[in-house]
């Protein structure tokens, strides 16, 4: 359990790092949102992962998860969800106002 | 008054809730104003609360600490809380006065957004919700940059954006390592749970210390993250960009909360950080003075001496002690207010010059040379730190703090040679401007707006009234860095009569 989450976010940090250092702005906003989802993964394993455990205390024998991680997780969903809404707004607008898709603003200058 | 705590965040909130309602430009500055009005009995009041020593501790949903969300005002959260409110209704004046507002349709909710995200991420005793006021202070001020049009704006809010999302994203995993290892998110009970970390976590945890501070670092523009500010700032319209000014003092209160209220009963755990916070606080205060030295732009200008006043601030905060701490908090009002300040004169003088601009080179003479110069002159010395106003005073106790450590001589050097580039720059702009006008260009008669001149004026005249009370305002300083170094009233306010609760989640 531990391992595959480990590895999701993992693969999930490199793509998007990757893809935020790529020059076409709707890379970096796609690399914004895959880190977003390996920080919000992050952010649900920080509670300790536990398989068939409600994040609920209806019967004090049964096995209960954290909830706080999960609260935290849902905001920060709803957050990231509007930043990029948002951003993607803003690179539409900068292509029409600088008339480039880079994300520097200059024009292109590939040999 | 037992809702005081909160009422920072609920009156820009609903103010900015109802401008989005309200359909005409008048109503909605007639609203803002309001809220901005309103907030003055708010900051004194909290600050007359704080000023006796008093913490007030504001628990939300009456969930007790650590299970809920908390409102703490302490004396820095006030002093705080209250220069964002001067500073608020001053750039709103100016917004207003000058038309900056009629730019786009929701100038003034953006604005009071802004004001509920500062005065939040001041108050809150809770990192998550801290996360969230920086979220909310962010958005505000990515809508607020990118206002009105123009190439240069979408240019520099783009790379803004992009950067501090990329600064979310690092807050967050802080956030959650720190959750994992501690347990708890109330800055409080952190400060306890630092004590006694489980075997083991201690280079999670120490990496998530390191994480939040490059986050903050970042938005009080430090050393290597610094150099997106003079762009980002130069390009904002003037009244966003004098707001801007305080967004900066965020990212340094949080630093100066960070290490004083968190590392209270743990200062190993703040090791790493602490070792580097005073050289790249002397280089940022380096490179403000070469960016000073290499703008070509007034607006340019004062960019980068905001970059050299947080150099100045976290040598005060790096250097820890009492005596450093109260000097950096006479120092955070002045440059607040004096950078605001500057901002709003170069647009007013770019305006008066017609097509040059603010740019450094000869232009058009300016009507009422005499005025103007005389604001400049007094901002000018003010901010580079000559004696009489406020600027000496507060270099000369930062300057007095740390002579006697290590770092002292080098400090001293990149501080008193910041203030004679910042004066040399100032001089030299203001011989441009004032003495050698072109005689041939026609003089760009300017609609002056009575709203526009009185907060520029007022703004200019915090230097010398700051001076004027200096006394007292440092007597405030020392108090408020006593009690954040003795940091344990934070604690026992946060926890009531009680002892610590000892609540750990099971593993």
């Amino acid at each position: 359990m531990e391992i595959v989450i480990a590895i999701a976010i993992g693969l999930l940090v490199a793509t998007g790092l990757y893809l935020i250092l790529r020059e076409q702005t709707f890379s970096v906003i796609l690399g914004l949102t895959l880190l977003s989802y390996a920080v919000n993964l992050l952010i649900f394993a920080s509670g300790r992962l536990a398989v068939d455990a409600p994040p609920l205390a209806l019967d004090q024998s049964l096995r209960q998860s954290d909830p706080l991680p999960q609260a935290l997780v849902l905001t920060a969903i709803v957050i990231s969800f509007g930043m990029t809404a948002y951003l993607a707004a803003l690179a539409l607008r900068a292509m029409g106002d600088v008339g480039s898709d880079r994300i520097d603003g200059n024009e292109e200058d590939r040999p | 008054m037992m809702h005081l705590p909160i009422m920072p965040i609920l009156v820009p909130l609903i103010a900015a809730i109802a401008c989005m309602a309200a359909g005409s430009l008048a109503m909605q500055r007639r609203l803002s104003f309001a809220a901005a009005l309103a907030m003055f009995p708010v900051a004194i009041f909290l600050l007359a609360s704080a000023a006796s020593d008093n913490i007030l501790v504001y628990v939300l949903g009456s969930w007790p600490a650590p299970f809920g969300i908390i409102l703490v005002a302490d004396r820095l959260s006030a002093l705080m809380v209250t220069l964002s409110t001067l500073l608020a209704a001053l750039v709103l004046c100016d917004a207003a006065g000058g038309g900056t507002d009629a730019g786009g349709r929701h100038f003034h909710a953006l604005f009071q957004f802004q004001i509920a995200g500062i005065n939040g991420a001041f108050l809150t005793g809770d990192l998550f919700n801290l996360f969230v006021f920086f979220e909310i202070l962010l958005l505000a001020s990515y809508g607020l940059l990118a206002h009105g049009h123009g190439r240069e704006k979408a240019r520099a809010s783009l790379a803004y954006v992009v950067l501090n999302l990329s600064a979310s994203v690092l807050f967050l995993i802080a956030v959650a390592l720190l959750y994992g290892t501690l347990g708890t998110l109330n800055l409080a009970d952190m400060a306890r749970a630092f004590g006694r970390i489980p075997a083991g976590s201690e280079a999670l945890a120490g990496t998530a210390v390191t994480l939040l501070f490059i986050v903050f670092a970042l938005k009080a523009a430090l050393l290597p993250l610094c150099l997106w500010l003079p762009r980002v700032y130069s390009a904002a319209s003037a009244p966003v960009a004098a707001l801007f000014a305080i967004m900066t003092k965020v990212g340094i209160y949080c630093i100066l909360r960070m290490s004083t209220t968190l590392f209270t009963e743990a200062p190993a755990a703040a090791g790493s950080v602490s070792a580097w916070l005073m050289p790249l606080a002397i280089g940022t205060v380096v490179i403000g003075a070469i960016g000073v030295l290499a703008s070509g732009r007034l607006a340019m200008i004062i960019a980068n001496l905001v970059v050299v006043s947080t150099g100045v601030l976290l040598v005060a905060i790096a250097t820890g002690t009492v005596e450093a701490t109260a000097a950096g908090l006479y120092y955070l009002p002045h440059t607040t207010l004096a950078t605001a300040a500057f901002f709003l004169l170069a647009a007013w003088i770019g305006r008066q010059r017609g097509e040059v601009g603010d740019a450094l080179v000869a232009g058009p003479a300016l009507p009422e040379a005499a005025a103007t110069g005389t604001l400049y002159l007094i901002l000018a010395v003010t901010v580079s730190g000559m004696p009489p106003f406020s600027g000496f005073i507060g270099k000369l106790m930062v300057l007095q703090s740390i002579r006697d450590t290590a770092a002292g001589p080098w400090a001293w050097v990149a501080i008193l040679a910041s203030g004679l580039v910042a004066m040399l720059v100032l001089a030299r702009t203001a011989s441009l401007f004032f003495w050698e006008p072109r005689a041939e260009a026609g003089t760009p008669i300017v609609a002056r707006s009575a709203w526009q001149g009185t907060a520029i004026l007022l703004l200019v005249l915090a230097g010398p009234l700051l001076a004027a009370a200096a006394s007292p305002l440092a007597d405030y300083a020392l108090a408020t860095a006593r009690q954040l170094h003795a940091g344990a009233a934070y604690g026992a306010a946060v926890f009531g009569a009680e002892a610590g609760s000892e609540f750990r989640r099971p593993q």
